[in-house]
């Protein structure tokens, strides 16, 4: 087990720094400065604010100072904030965004699993058809279409919800909404066809000889086994649901992560950009590596650690 | 062989009828129509045998085996017709809630594929008790107790160890008899195999086979065994029932059906076995396939693959002769005025 951690710990290292290396390079290559609204302004002090972000050495002596402030995680200050440094500004944004971002996947897992199981219970029933029709529009509609329509209908039309800000729990349930949709929806469809597969198997036929309650058997035997592909694409709907706070969190107006994200792309603040792509990169690899090892707690057969000999 | 034989008389036989099967049918509904799986089959199980049912694919024995155990999925499946009766309670009738109380408990069933039949996510422990813990509201303690006794007498090594194991750390052999150890913790009166041995390798067949003669020695109970290997039926089974297209067309002693076949299609099942001892014979299949179930034919479904057909079977369902006390056959050959057709076709 802990050979395996630290193998892929080193692999996660390897990860970040191909991710961060790229986002050097595009970074660079994108046209424009941060500096370039201020053109009219003195070059003498151009230059100086060239010098103090370290702009004015060589890519390749500007990409050791990047490395650096990864291993240190020290962004050193926002171009456009400059009373702020990168750290402050993700230590402000990313509560809010890990918020979001969680109670999404929570509300997607639970709700997802309920419906999946429920329409594999009453295959080709009426439940199954309703979860299925809105599992397929809700593959299809993109959260941010959904979220406009939502703010169009529920906060103006129908006043019911506020509109945009995150301020109190009642504030959370569009933006959460809007983004736990197509997770739910995908999570639906695999653990029905998943549920649907492993209510054939033998050891269901099994614990109905024994005699045990249907409920029993659907959450003891039937849902371990079926929740074994949702667990699998679980890491990649973490990054889908996390980039997806990005839109979302500037359609509500939620003062996350992705606000500064999407600002500092748009101002070319490097220091910002960088600190927040490492910081979002390292967060997603931890996630996965997590899924990997609730993957070996949800089914045995899945060693973790491989002795010798072993297949 | 005496050891054999000492085997035998000590095995309890007694008149007791333990399950009574009338008359059932069963269909399923499917997109291509009406498939009446089983058509008609009685038999009684007395207390402490093993009544064998043979036959080949389709023929309706795992679907006879499901309906007593309860097992049917309704829909697509329907029972037209006949009870079952267990302990003066038929079996058909009951609920679901009131089923449960007897699958399991009275009534349990082995598996054919022990590779599937065990549920990868839950320790052997769990599985093994799950049932007892239901049933008969014990405490963990006790059920745990209960299990490693059960393991043992199933032959498994280090029973406490190997419960905290999953179903992937065992072998074949070694899941089959906890299987069997999982069919056996609440003490039924009925055990239905459900071709018990035919994923296993051939030596292990042989010990399994072994287990089970020493847990009926032991326990007591009645078991039916479905299957198509008739070296399986010859060392285990007391009587053997034949089905054929959702029939039984001959049932009867284990020596009586293997000594003094009366149905030409048993007489066909025990020709297609390979044997030792007469090397120069060679093999006889029945030739043909057996009837679509979608249309059954209206006389005996075997006439077309008969040797010894004749022109009411194409016609009627032959009646069942009694042939000795334990031996019935259904076939128009048993009619007294079959018998000169029969002497003619034999030296033609």
């Amino acid at each position: 087990m802990a050979k395996y951690i630290l193998k892929r710990f080193i692999m996660m290292i390897a990860t970040i720094l191909i991710i961060s290396t790229l986002t050097f390079v595009l970074m660079h290559s994108i046209p424009g400065s941060p500096f370039d609204e201020e053109r009219t302004s003195n070059p003498t002090i151009q230059a100086n604010l060239e010098k103090f972000y370290k702009l004015d050495e060589p890519m390749h002596v500007q990409y050791l100072y990047y490395l650096k402030s990864i291993v240190t995680f020290d962004f050193g200050p926002s171009i456009k904030k400059p009373n702020e440094s990168v750290n402050e500004l993700l230590a402000r944004g990313f509560p809010i965004s890990f918020e979001l971002g969680m109670v999404t996947i929570l509300v997607a897992l639970l709700s997802g699993t309920i419906l999946g199981t429920l329409a594999a219970l009453r295959h080709n029933g009426i439940i199954d058809y309703l979860a299925m029709t809105f599992a397929v529009v809700g593959i299809s509609v993109p959260n941010f279409v959904l979220a406009t329509l939502l703010i169009q209908q529920v906060a103006v039309t129908w006043e019911l919800l506020p509109a945009a800000t995150w301020s109190s729990p009642l504030h959370m349930i569009l933006p959460i909404l809007a983004l736990a949709t197509g997770p739910t929806a995908i999570i639906a469809r695999l653990t029905r066809s998943s549920m649907l597969e492993v209510l054939t198997q033998d050891y269901i036929k099994m614990a109905n000889a024994k005699g045990l309650s249907p409920i029993r058997i659907v959450i003891r035997h039937a849902l371990r086994n079926a929740l074994m592909p949702v667990v699998t694409i679980m890491g990649t709907m973490l990054a889908g649901i996390l980039t997806g706070t990005f839109v979302i969190e500037k359609i509500f107006a939620i003062p996350g992560m992705g606000k500064y994200f999407v600002e500092s792309i748009n101002n070319r603040d490097y220091p910002v950009i960088m600190g927040s792509t490492v910081f979002y990169s390292a967060f997603l690899v931890f996630m996965l590596f997590l899924v990997d090892i609730v993957y070996g707690f949800l089914d045995p057969r899945i060693k973790l650690h491989r002795k010798e000999g072993d297949a | 062989m005496v050891n054999e034989r000492k085997k035998k008389e000590k095995k309890m036989m007694s008149s007791e009828k333990v399950l009574q099967v009338n008359n059932l049918k069963i269909s399923f509904r499917t997109y291509g129509g009406e498939v009446e799986a089983v058509r008609g089959v009685d038999f009684d199980l007395y207390k402490g045998e093993t009544l064998a049912i043979v036959g080949e694919s389709g023929c309706g024995k795992s679907v006879t085996s499901n309906a007593i155990m309860g097992l049917i999925p309704q829909p697509p499946g329907i029972i037209k017709n006949g009870s079952i009766l267990f302990k003066e309670k038929d079996l058909t009738k009951l609920s679901k809630t009131q089923l449960r109380k007897i699958q399991g408990v009275d009534i349990s069933m082995i598996f054919q594929d022990p590779m599937t039949a065990l549920n990868p996510t839950l320790t052997i422990g769990e599985q093994l008790t799950e049932g007892l813990r239901t049933h008969k509201k014990i405490g963990k303690k006790e059920a745990k107790e209960k299990a490693i006794d059960m393991l043992k007498l199933v032959g498994i090594p280090n029973p406490e160890e190997r419960l905290k194991q999953f179903p992937h750390q065992f072998s074949g052999g070694m899941r089959q008899r906890i299987v069997i150890a999982i069919a056996l913790i609440c003490e039924p009166q009925v055990l239905i195999a459900d071709e018990p041995t035919t994923a296993l390798d051939v030596t292990i067949q042989a010990q399994i086979l072994e287990l089970f003669e020493e847990i009926q020695l032991k326990k007591g109970i009645s078991i039916i065994l479905i299957t198509h290997d008739l070296g399986v039926v010859a060392k285990i089974a007391d009587r053997i029932a034949v089905m054929y297209a959702g029939k039984i067309v001959e049932i009867g002693d284990k020596r009586e059906i293997f000594y003094t076949p009366e149905h030409p299609y048993t007489k066909g099942l025990l020709n297609s076995v390979p044997r030792l001892d007469l090397m120069e014979e060679e093999l006889q299949p029945i030739d043909g396939t057996p009837p679509d179930l979608f249309s059954p034919p209206k006389g005996c479904p075997f006439t077309a693959r008969c040797d010894y057909a004749m022109e009411v079977c194409d016609y009627a369902y032959p009646f069942s002769t009694k042939i000795s006390e334990t031996h019935e056959v259904d076939c128009w050959l048993q009619d007294e005025r079959a018998n000169v057709l029969q002497a003619q076709n034999k030296i033609g």
